[in-house]
């Protein structure tokens, strides 16, 4: 990174922790008008407006109560199953309508509980924890909520039109392919892949949040564990969601156009489809355990009252597990009939991630043993979730062994295993955390009382459920069964979990009572309740809007314990940004390893854009559904102009002036572009999941190229294809090298090239675009009659439909610097569109290689 | 030992469901399951858990009452596995509580980064070794193909039944339909495909599953050890009726499965007696001949089961029927109730009579 502008020379080079707070504070009439400052700007909209808020902290607590208002429809529906299967041969539901709840017990529980409720406690808690006052993207986060609540409500209304999906959350074709005809499988398909986006968004806002607004002197290796874990899942997002949006893209295409993906007959192939949901759906896994897991890794230190013994350890751990997961998704496949030696290897990898799990338990352990136990409800859940889920671990453990897979795949003995596995790993933590974190959100805590009641409500329950599961499984209870024969052995097993199921239903009922109860009685908590060492608990009991009055100087993993005073230097604003003189809403941008502030962020505010935005979005998937082609596109046009309209009106402004003192004799700027601006790390991360989900679609060519003789099919495809591949190509890469020229002359302010060169970069593109989709449409490759010719076409219009974003991002540049809102050193625009631009020649390059360049090697 | 009852129970080539006796026997158990749940503290959950596990682990279905090679062979890794497993558990949440529940004076940070080497590194690793090995060590037996020359089976799994064609060595299949009949010892080879959708083939006393894909054939080798009656299942979901997609696997001495076999081979038996020749007449007047076949007769259907001698078998409806006249009768009346999603028509709309006539001709057929 360059050198920090604006710094004090002596303190240049300074270690983190040497720059000290104000020595006095500022008097007590300045202060006063400081903060009166800060609360107007960081006011939360009030009456109707209230739902145009954008801030971290009012869009984390809606993520929260969405997230957890699905769970508990997703655990409604788990009580109807047990009911149904309370007794054998019950008709209590009927099969379909059964089939229905299971997929959609588990497609909620994973995409609209799981995922989105680390996001939400992200979006909520990383702020507090990193001192930042917001995360970099206010009206993302916004926007990923508003999609996610309206997508996964289309997905569970469907239940109530009897219209729900039944393919299972694993969706696996043909079944789900050609022999579900409804439109149940559509609406998972495309409610589904539009939270996927919305959970892409959130990772994208998370790491840059993570590695961009730490309180300054939070040295990547000081900052608290929980980011670290949040930043290698929000990582394992962006390579293991792209996979299934690939693989959905393909279902979606068999159901809709009949393009032969899965189809056997004309070629294609139903593993595939495995391949890439469990590229997908395995690291999901992680992507669930490794958050809650972080919420356990800020409690033990609080309550054993010592610092995390292992913090490299945990740390590396992490990260090891991140990286394993993506290595283990065939144990789903065991028994597909896979050669021996794939089984062996996957075996061995899905034994290994265990070792770093290993790691993370016993570390905490390590801790409370180095430290001294301060008993509490809270850490009652952490306990009850290590006991719960050392036991799936350990039965995981069994079922990675490919002989024992072939006995207890898709038997009950998995639904306990990974019930343990998940209400262990992930549940208990978060109900922990709900217990711990509670005060940030009313300044009030939860009762002891109740929670005590909660847990051994939920820990008896589930046990009685789950525990007798196991059992089942191994008498031979297959998986996903509506009914069962009596007499098998498992009819007593069943009705014990049938029983268990409601115990543990009562005790969510006690949670849900003790959050909701009013509690207008009940005094504030004590500011810092449980004598936490981590910035969150700096907030004041209720808590304000403004994140936190100013933002420290870190030069530990525990300020709180380690700094003395620093809750009364925050306070009097004896830190950072104390004021907000224009009464803009800003935070500090710091480097990404060493935290060395480089720039005073200025962040968007309250907006109707975002909402209408996800609701005209969500418009262009929902009518898509039902096959209402023009109202989606309707539906579709109105989100992109609104999308315009937010990027016009709210990103990249060109500040007032050029620096700002920021407090402590530091000023600095507040415009910053290419890589030293959040937008262009957004841009780059946005390019790696993106190029994810293209690295699917490549797989799946090679994957039937290795498998099946007949791809390509012979003859081969007319020389004509191969011609016009090449001169498209020849074209966008034109294309984009005129755009990093263009992008050069506008650094230049050399107007005369800039408005020369960008439309003729826009005429390359569309040309090149039109000559791509020309090459199989010239080759007469009709998609529907083999996998080849539409494995093709499906390239090609993956590439074409960039392109054609592409082109109005050139545009869109165009437009800029002709209203002056983009000029030579404003230029954020133009260097995002650049890079942007760099991942669509690789895209280019990858499809006409693959496509004309491949059959030629091959 | 429920299973050596079934047996018992079924010499006449039929099992009615479950007799009498072995409801009470089954239902005995399970009561005892309930009242020793009920009786115990909720902190020994665990060691109900495993005496649940030695108190009831027979079944048609169980994994743990092995009956073929591969399957023992699993059993047995299982329970290493299983006894592993909880002390791994009794030792980890030992020590969570010790330092919880006792709060010892602080140990140092050394002791606990050892702690943290030994039992998060060193321990697991030395654990894991140990179960890879041993269970790798199993699985070339596991995928080792039936030598050549020995009896093969050609499994169809459909939506929601099983297709079986026993292929004699000269290029000849016998076909039946939702059961299978193999000589105990001998080692046998099972092709598995589907034409629909994806199941999965599962006699969990005999073996592991595997899944039965479209496009594709997998081939798995079972050896069954001891003679009985066992239950099969379709492991994967494959859509409405997946719960009621089963099978029934007789293991007999080869001698008796040699008679079975030739007799299957041989065409349907002509119907005896007024109402079954009745019968006869109906079933080809209705045009079940579309669907199935009876070999000597003109109904040479291939879309649904084969019924050559379909009274003979084990169960109706894949599983999920016993098979006597009866029981014809209600399938064929209200197929739809029975089974939901089920390709048949329900002839319901036939009159009594009619139906009593064609059951009596297919329960004939053994």
């Amino acid at each position: 990174m360059n050198t920090p502008p604006g710094r004090d020379p002596e303190r240049l080079g300074a270690a983190p922790g040497d720059v000290k707070p104000l020595r006095e504070a500022p008097p007590i009439g300045v202060q006063h008008a400081q903060a009166e400052r800060l609360l107007k700007a960081w006011k939360t909209p009030q009456g109707w407006r209230y739902w145009s808020a954008v801030n971290n902290s009012q869009v984390g607590l809606w993520y929260t109560a969405a997230a957890f208002a699905f769970f508990l429809f997703g655990g409604i529906l788990a009580l109807l199953m047990r009911t149904q299967l309370a007794v054998p041969g019950n008709d209590f539901l009927s099969a379909d309508f059964y089939n229905q709840i299971f997929t959609l017990h588990g497609s909620v529980m994973m995409f609209l509980f799981a995922v989105p409720l680390f996001e939400a406690f992200s979006i909520f808690l990383l702020p507090q924890m990193l001192g930042a006052r917001d995360l970099p993207f206010p009206r993302l986060s916004a926007f990923g909520f508003w999609s996610f609540l309206l997508g996964g409500t289309f997905v569970c209304g469907s239940l109530f039109f009897n219209a729900a999906p039944q393919g299972g959350w694993f969706m696996y074709p043909p079944l789900s392919s050609q022999y579900q005809p409804g439109i149940g499988n559509d609406i998972w398909l495309l409610g589904l892949s539009f939270i996927e986006l919305a959970a892409i968004a959130a990772a994208v806002e998370i790491i840059v949040g993570v590695l961009k607004t730490r309180s300054p002197g939070m040295r990547i290796n000081l900052m608290p564990l929980y980011a670290w874990y949040i930043l290698v899942v929000a990582g394992m997002i962006l390579f293991a969601f792209p996979p299934l949006i690939a693989g959905d893209i393909l279902l979606e295409l068999e159901r809709l156009l009949h393009w032969p993906f899965f189809d056997p007959d004309r070629g294609g192939d139903p593993l595939l489809w495995q391949h890439l949901f469990w590229i997908f759906g395995h690291p999901e896994v992680y992507i669930v355990f490794l958050p809650a897991i972080a919420l356990v890794a800020m409690m033990v230190p609080t309550f054993a009252r010592t610092p995390m013994v292992g913090y490299g350890w945990i740390v590396l751990a992490a990260v090891g597990t991140g990286f394993l997961s993506f290595g283990l998704w065939v144990h789903h496949m065991f028994t597909t009939g896979l050669p021996g030696i794939s089984l062996a290897l996957f075996s061995a990898a899905s034994e290994a991630v265990a070792i770093p799990t290993g790691v993370q338990l016993f570390c905490f352990i390590a801790t409370l043993l180095a430290g001294r136990v301060v008993r509490s409800v809270p850490l009652l859940f952490v306990f009850g979730g290590l006991a719960v889920f050392v036991l799936g671990g350990l039965t995981g453990v069994m079922v990675a062994l490919v002989p024992f897979d072939f006995q207890a795949h898709d038997t009950y003995f998995i639904v306990a295993h990974l019930h343990y596995v998940l209400v262990g790993g992930a549940v208990f933590p978060v109900i922990a955390g709900f217990y711990y974190f509670f005060p940030l959100v009313g300044g009030k805590k939860l009762s002891d009382r109740l929670g005590r009641i909660t847990f051994w409500l939920l820990f008896i329950g589930f046990n009685v459920t789950f525990l007798p599961m196991h059992l089942s499984g191994l008498l031979g209870m297959p998986r996903r069964v509506f009914t069962y024969a009596p007499n098998l052995g498992f009819d007593g097993l069943n009705l014990i979990s049938s029983i268990g199921a409601f115990i543990l239903a009562a005790g969510f009922a006690v949670f849900v009572w003790d959050v909701l109860r009013p509690k207008g009685k009940q005094p504030y908590a004590q500011r810092n309740p449980w004598g936490a060492g981590t910035l969150e608990w700096t907030a004041e009991m209720p808590d304000k809007p403004w994140g936190i009055r100013s933002i420290p100087e870190i030069d530990g993993r525990y300020p709180l314990w380690d700094q003395p005073n620093i809750l009364r230097d925050i306070d009097e604003g004896r830190f950072y940004l104390p004021d907000a003189e224009e009464g803009k809403r800003e935070t500090l941008i710091t480097t990404s390893v060493d935290a060395q502030p480089i720039q005073c962020l200025r962040v968007p505010g309250p907006t109707w854009l975002t909402l209408f935005a996800a609701l005209f979005t969500g418009g262009l998937f929902i009518f898509a559904t039902f096959h209402l082609w023009w109202v989606a596109v309707a539906s579709g046009v109105l989100a992109f102009a609104i999308i315009i309209a937010w990027l016009w009106t709210g990103t990249a402004l060109i500040p007032e002036k050029e620096e700002k003192n920021v407090g402590l004799g530091l000023r600095l700027p507040l415009y910053r572009s290419g890589p030293e601006s959040v937008g262009w790390w957004a841009m780059f991360i946005t390019m790696l999941a993106d190029m994810t989900a293209f690295a699917g679609l490549v797989f799946g060519y090679f994957f039937y190229w290795t498998i099946h003789d007949d791809f390509p099919p012979d003859p081969s495809p007319a020389p004509s294809l191969f011609g016009l591949m090449l001169l498209g190509a020849v074209l966008l890469l034109g294309s984009w090298g005129l755009t990093v020229l263009v992008r050069r002359w506008n650094q230049g302010d050399r107007r005369a090239a800039f408005y020369g060169g960008l439309p003729v970069a826009v005429a390359l593109a569309v040309a090149g675009g039109a000559t791509l989709l020309a090459g199989p449409w010239h080759a007469g490759l009709d998609p529907v009659s083999h996998v080849y010719p539409a494995m093709v076409w499906l390239l090609v219009l993956w590439t074409v439909l960039h392109v054609a974003v592409g082109v109005i991002m050139q545009g869109y540049c165009l437009a800029q610097r002709l209203a002056g809102r983009m000029t030579a050193r404003y230029d954020i625009e133009i260097r995002n569109v650049t890079l942007y631009w760099h991942f669509v020649a690789l895209t280019v390059a990858i499809t006409v290689a693959v496509i004309a360049g491949f059959p030629l090697v091959a | 030992m429920l299973v050596q009852i079934i047996a018992q129970n079924i010499r006449r080539h039929r099992i009615g469901g479950l007799t009498a006796s072995q409801r009470r026997l089954a239902s005995a158990r399970s009561g005892r399951i309930c009242c020793r749940r009920q009786g115990r503290k909720v902190g020994s959950l665990v060691v109900l858990g495993s005496l649940l596990v030695l108190a009831g682990c027979s079944g048609p279905l169980s994994t743990l009452d092995a009956a073929g090679r591969g399957a023992e062979r699993i059993a047995t890794l299982f329970w290493w596995l299983a006894a592993s497993a909880i002390l791994i558990w009794v030792a980890v949440i030992g020590l969570t509580v010790y330092a919880v529940r006792l709060r010892p004076e602080p140990h140092s940070q050394r002791a606990a980064k050892l702690l943290i080497i030994g039992g998060g590194v060193a321990l697991p690793t030395l654990v894991l070794a140990g179960y890879l090995v041993y269970g790798l060590s199993l699985l070339p037996d596991l995928l080792q193909p039936a030598p050549p020359g020995s009896l093969r089976i050609a499994v169809t799994g459909e939506q929601w039944w099983w297709r079986v064609r026993y292929l004699a060595p000269d290029g000849e299949a016998v076909e039946l339909a939702n059961e299978l009949r193999l000589p105990v010892g001998e080692p046998v080879e099972v092709l598995l495909d589907s034409p629909d959708v994806i199941h999965s083939f599962w006699i969990p006393s005999l073996a592991g599953k595997l899944d039965m894909i479209p496009g594709r054939v997998n081939r798995m080798a079972l050896e069954p050890t001891k003679t009985g009656v066992f239950q099969g299942a379709c492991a994967e979901y494959c859509g409405t009726a997946h719960a009621l997609m089963r099978f029934y696997v007789a293991v007999e001495e080869k001698e008796k499965f040699a008679r079975w076999l030739a007799r299957q081979k041989q065409p349907a038996q002509a119907a005896a007696g007024p109402l079954a020749r009745r019968g006869q007449e109906l079933f080809l007047a209705n045009g079940c001949g579309a669907c199935h076949a009876i070999r000597g007769t003109p109904a040479e259907g291939v879309i649904g089961p084969d019924l050559t001698h379909v009274g003979g078998r084990l169960s109706l409806g894949a599983g999920i029927l016993p098979n006597e006249a009866d029981d014809f009768l209600r399938w064929m009346a209200r197929t739809e109730d029975l089974k939901p999603g089920v390709h048949m028509p329900s002839f319901g709309m036939l009159p009594t009579q009619h139906l009593r006539a064609l059951a009596a001709y297919l329960d004939g057929l053994e």
